[in-house]
């Protein structure tokens, strides 16, 4: 793709999000959360896909985001009795009062997923392959258990966001263009670590990662630094899921590691894992898929979910990216040198 | 003045006793050479040499500092590097990005990960790649590459390092006879153009009497004969080794 085609390109996919609220009213809510979902994939594959570390454990900050994003929101205007007997009021919060709680929450929330991430990075990134998947899936159900236990952030029952207040007009939408600029600026962030020496380094772990060591990397920087930015993402997610979904259940909504935490994965491998398109592409056709199950498939949306997970695994396990690689590779000129095609048939 | 010095170093794993009482030294700017029959300990020297594991006891001297408590990242950026008997690339990276990630991390701070690569090192790179006879396949993937030429990337990835002494685990293992002559050619420039010492383990006698200035010979894990390649060749004891006399 030529550079004046890749920007019209980029325009077009841009207007039309700006636009998709007002073009599909009834779907506001749903699109906020496919963004999330793309947001979910592009984290994730910073870690599995280019790095080659598969973690479970990444809900783990997104329910830290969100879980801190709540408390800044209660206790800089309330007392925490207070707030349990106003939370589910309308208009207890003013609507300045709710924007600059959220923002700072979510502000909080990321730097706080950040230094989680850097001081759990220091313990469990030097484990390999499965021991990590193991490791970080235990982060997951230990997190969750932990939070149902502080009664600060209410426990098991979970925590009440501040009503959306009337004077900011429709949720759905107001909560669209949060996660759309969250979901943007993760996909431009990372478009611009991976095309810089940091790219290159995780990919280089993620093939081998003892050449690495061998060759003088400092491959304990680079992981945490991964981990850190797929965590900063997450944080500032959770703090606006929390507010769109209102009820902070510490493991349905939080700690979600048996839906959340494994779509990600599931999205990334769709659309094709360590590649910058794919986990957008993954997402966009995972979330609209399982909306489908729900709406025409109603009592099996399950058991459809479940086939969807199989044949994804079975049948693209390279994903939509790596299979328009392995059959028009043409496409992709950066990795088949058209030049050097017949040079590699003279090799065998 | 002595690039390397190991002195006295032991290693066991379990009951197996992998190296004893091993002293070799590589002078600065010459190449040495390390035979010896299979599983007389000669990758296990390496390892011990570059960090991989540590030494029961002994010293390892680079440069005349103590490098035997240190890990392998920190020897690599010393400048000590090595490559590996089972040829290791970054397989679904291409050539060129191999040898861009490879490049000598010695001062590199925190800005220097999120920079992008100067054009000195596209430069750099595509030079080693076409040293070593790779240029017209920089685009393509090294894990589609055949053993041969992985090998071939590799040794130039590890000439993009500028490391000071490289450790060649058998350079010319599975590569084609007719290449290999044009590799002992590469080897010798490396050494004597980029000025980097070598210390290679090597099979082939063919390769190793061109190539080496001195050679230390294993067995059993101990030091069984070194000297110039002619003595080394006509020793006895070498000879009873590698027909299995012990």
């Amino acid at each position: 793709m030529t550079r004046n085609r890749k920007y019209v390109f980029y325009g077009l996919i841009f207007v039309l999000a700006l636009a998709a609220p007002f073009l599909a009213p009834d779907y506001q809510t749903q699109l906020a959360f496919l963004w999330l979902m793309i947001l979910f994939a592009l984290t994730w594959d910073i870690m599995g896909g280019q790095m080659g570390y598969n973690s479970f454990g990444n809900v783990v900050f997104f329910g830290i985001g969100m879980y801190t994003t709540a408390v800044t929101q209660r206790n800089l205007y309330f007392e925490v009795e207070q707030y349990v007997s106003v939370s589910g009021l309308v208009d207890a919060v003013t609507p300045s009062q709710y924007v600059t709680g959220m923002f700072l929450g979510m502000g909080a929330g990321a730097i706080l997923a950040v230094f989680i991430a850097f001081i759990l990075g220091i313990g469990i990134l030097g484990l390999r392959g499965h021991y990590f998947a193991i490791c970080t899936l235990g982060l997951t159900i230990a997190a969750g258990e932990t939070a149902g236990g502080i009664d600060y952030i209410g426990g098991g029952s979970g925590m009440v966001a501040p009503v959306f207040p009337l004077a900011l007009g429709e949720k759905g939408i107001f909560f669209y263009y949060v996660l759309m600029t969250l979901a943007v600026m993760t996909f431009v962030v990372f478009q611009r670590l991976y095309s810089s020496q940091f790219g290159l380094a995780i990919n280089a772990i993620r093939d081998d990662e003892d050449k690495a060591e061998a060759m003088g990397l400092h491959t304990t920087r680079y992981k945490a630094v991964a981990w850190c930015a797929s965590a900063f993402f997450l944080g500032a997610a959770g703090g606006a899921t929390g507010n769109l979904v209102g009820f902070i259940d510490p493991l349905d909504v939080a700690f979600a590691g048996s839906t959340f935490g494994v779509w990600m994965v599931l999205m990334a491998i769709l659309g094709g894992k360590g590649t910058m398109w794919g986990p957008v592409i993954g997402a966009a056709v995972f979330h609209i898929t399982q909306e489908l199950f729900w709406t025409y498939l109603f009592g099996w949306q399950r058991v459809a979910l479940g086939a969807l997970i199989v044949i994804i695994v079975v049948f693209f396990p390279k994903g939509i990216m790596g299979f328009l690689h392995h059959h028009w590779p043409q496409l992709f000129g950066q990795t088949v040198d058209e030049a050097s095609s017949s040079e590699r048939e003279g090799k065998a | 003045m002595s690039m390397l010095q190991v002195s006295n170093a032991s290693k066991s794993f379990g009951g197996v006793l992998a190296n004893r009482d091993i002293s070799i030294e590589v002078p600065e700017g010459k190449i040495i050479g390390l035979i010896g029959p299979n599983g007389s300990g000669k990758t296990t020297l390496f390892n011990s040499i570059v960090g991989y594991h540590p030494l029961d006891s002994g010293s390892v001297r680079f440069q005349g500092s103590e490098i035997s408590k240190m890990i392998v990242p920190q020897i690599a950026r010393l400048g000590l590097l090595r490559t590996f008997q089972q040829t290791r690339i970054y397989g679904k990276m291409t050539c060129v990005q191999n040898m861009q990630i490879s490049i000598p991390h010695r001062n590199t701070n925190i800005g220097h990960m999120f920079a992008k690569l100067p054009p000195e090192v596209m430069e750099k790179a595509d030079h080693l790649l076409d040293f070593v006879g790779l240029f017209s396949k920089r685009k393509l993937l090294a894990g589609d590459l055949s053993f041969g030429q992985q090998k071939l990337l590799e040794f130039a990835m590890a000439l993009m390092n500028d490391p000071k002494l490289l450790l060649l685990d058998e350079p010319t293992a599975g590569i084609n006879p007719t290449l290999i002559n044009g590799l002992i050619d590469r080897l010798k420039r490396a050494n004597a153009d980029f000025g980097i010492t070598l210390l290679v383990i090597e099979h082939n006698m063919r390769v190793i009497m061109n190539l080496a200035e001195h050679i230390y010979c294993l067995a059993h894990g101990e030091l069984l004969a070194e000297g110039n390649p002619e003595s080394v060749q006509n020793d006895q004891r070498v000879i009873d080794a590698y027909l299995g006399a012990h």
